[in-house]
């Protein structure tokens, strides 16, 4: 598709400035236990009692790779349209740091078990564009450090050490921060289509470093920075235009971008330079050697191939097809699997194109004021569907339609018996629409003469007339034409 | 490849090693000494041989995802320094 968009820039003093963004994203693995060890690999229990002695770095401990993390990477590839490397190599990164007990993380370095592959993002406007992944790779997650416990220590708890990661890493292919926010949006719902990744940001199961520079429209790249820490899709917007305009803002002055690791301060809005990262990039990475390679066969994949569950891609395309809805509605329907499978219900059971409308426009609407999950809506799929039909079939007008939706929101009824229960059924027999129709026009005589003078606004305040008197019961289509061809005669 | 003092002392640090000049000394000929037989070893034409990272010719084992072990914080944390309420307690560490 091509892009109407016109390309995101940032306008400094010597003129527009093009922004150039890759993204990182550390993707904890679902999986019962972790990468290396056999402790649990659960959120949210007491402090390092779900710690082997692996992940506390005892000596003589030996790492032995969890299947069930190899194959969720495998499946992620696959769905990321990537190529499994049959053959890959884990590495030893080595840093200092409190909550890295072993003094190295186990992860890969140039032998990834995951190639390059693609996401299609959705844009503004139903355009689509591709953002291209360099690479994924497995690795361990460190333990979590607790700042705030003591005046002068650090708590440490060593739970989240070992737990699986894979590191998605694009290529450096968004222009703005939209897009920025596309791709994490996308890469998300793929995960947990998936079921790879539950991509919780708040809990940390998700996290993005953005590497951002900026450089005059057809130069070559600037100097990257890049911002660490940044745990929501609003954060990684906000840090990503933060960062390039103060590099804009540096070039200009006369300075020069200096690559480094900075950090996002959420409550500031502003990044800043983590200085005691200085050394930090001189991993002295090696092959690690309590593990052997990696090694793939062709049956694993095949067999993970074909238990691929349909992807939201996928499933936007068929839903245009199968439902003829908009593309734009079908990916609103597809980002969240749960959503996906309630609006086929609705579809199955009901009118698929009033069905997209009610789901997106009401249903999604209700939901979140009341602050509840698809999962726990009161409006099951069958009855929603059921509401559809008998607008469709005339046997309720949209406004009344709205009335029995708010009624089955608030007691989970049907549809059909609420509208028998509250005799909210459309009048559509034309002899009683036209005694309402001779009422209106008898008590508005004058306004009927400004109408027949030319003022064929009035047309709307005849029908509002009518319909009042309905109770909004009368069928609107049949109140315009009874209006007007007794209005013309 | 001669490693010159400055660099020792980085990798030194690299790897939290308190070294004097007298050792930077040292350590500058041991180290060289190693990288002086790399380079001899780097005079065998490789270019047809794969990269060897392990000496067994198979592949890695892999375990049943269950878990196995945990539960035993006391044990963990046993032989720290500091600790408090089943933490780690470490000097405070902050960006």
């Amino acid at each position: 598709m091509t892009n109407e968009i016109p390309p995101y820039r940032i306008t400094g003093e010597t003129g527009e400035w093009e922004l150039v963004i890759g993204l990182e994203v550390h993707a904890q693995v679902i999986s019962d236990s972790k990468l290396f060890s056999g402790a649990s690999a659960r959120f949210g229990a007491d402090p390092n009692a779900q710690v082997a002695f692996l992940d506390a770095g005892m000596p003589g401990m030996l790492p032995v790779v969890n299947e069930v993390c190899v194959d969720q990477a495998i499946r992620t590839g696959l769905g990321l349209h990537a190529r499994v490397n049959h053959k890959s190599v884990f590495s030893r990164k080595n840093y200092f740091y409190a909550d890295l007990p072993l003094g190295y993380q186990i992860s890969q370095y140039d032998e990834p078990i995951i190639g390059e592959g693609e996401i299609d993002i959705d844009l503004p406007g139903g355009v689509t564009k591709t953002v291209g992944i360099e690479r994924l790779h497995l690795e361990m997650d460190a333990g979590k450090s607790l700042h705030d416990q003591h005046p002068s220590k650090s708590y440490i708890d060593l739970n989240r050490a070992g737990v699986a990661l894979m590191e998605i890493v694009s290529k450096p292919d968004m222009r703005s921060p939209d897009e920025a926010a596309a791709y994490l949006t996308k890469l998300r719902s793929i995960l947990r289509y998936l079921g790879t990744c539950d991509g919780n940001m708040e809990e940390g199961s998700m996290r993005c470093d953005a590497n951002v520079s900026v450089r005059k429209p057809g130069d070559p790249l600037g100097t990257r920075c890049e911002i660490k820490n940044v745990n929501s899709i609003r954060f990684v917007k906000q840090a990503i235009e933060y960062e390039a305009r103060r590099q804009v803002a540096l070039i200009e002055e006369g300075g020069t971008v200096q690559q480094e690791t900075r950090l996002f301060d959420a409550r500031k809005g502003e990044t800043r330079s983590m200085r005691s990262k200085e050394h930090a990039h001189d991993y002295r990475y090696f092959p690690e050697p309590d593990l052997l390679p990696l090694i793939l066969e062709d049956t694993r994949v095949e067999k993970i191939k074909q238990s691929m569950p349909e992807l939201p891609d996928d499933k936007k395309k068929r839903f245009v097809a199968e439902y003829g809805i908009t593309p734009y509605d079908a990916s609103v329907l597809v980002a969240e699997k749960e959503d996906a499978a309630f609006y086929e219900g609705v579809a199955k059971q009901g009118d698929p194109k009033l069905g997209a409308n009610w789901t997106i426009t009401e249903l999604f609407g209700a939901l979140n004021a009341a602050g509840k999950p698809i999962t726990e809506s009161p409006v099951s799929a069958e009855n929603l569907g059921k509401l559809t039909l008998l607008i469709k079939d005339g046997t309720i007008s949209g406004r009344i339609a709205k009335d029995v939706f708010a009624e089955m929101f608030e007691t989970g009824k049907a549809p059909d018996a609420i509208v028998e229960e509250k005799g909210l059924k459309q009048v559509s027999d034309s002899g009683a629409i036209e005694a309402l129709v001779d009422e209106v026009l008898t008590a508005n005589p004058d306004k009927v003469e400004q109408f027949r003078g030319g003022k064929e606004k009035l047309l709307g305040f005849f029908v509002g007339q009518v319909m009042k008197k309905s109770q909004g019961k009368a069928n609107p289509g049949m109140v315009n034409e009874v209006l007007k061809s007794k209005l013309s005669a | 490849m001669a490693l010159d003092k400055a660099t020792v002392a980085h990798v030194a640090k690299l790897a939290r090693i308190k070294l004097d000049d007298a050792e930077i000394e040292k350590y500058q000929g041991d180290l060289n000494a190693i990288l002086d037989w790399m380079e001899q070893l780097n005079e065998v034409d490789t270019d047809s041989v794969e990269p060897m990272t392990a000496v067994v010719p198979r592949a890695t084992a892999e375990r049943h995802d269950v878990v196995t072990d945990g539960g035993r914080q006391d044990a963990v944390t046993e032989n720290a320094p500091d600790a408090a309420h089943g933490y780690f307690v470490v000097p405070k560490v902050v960006e």
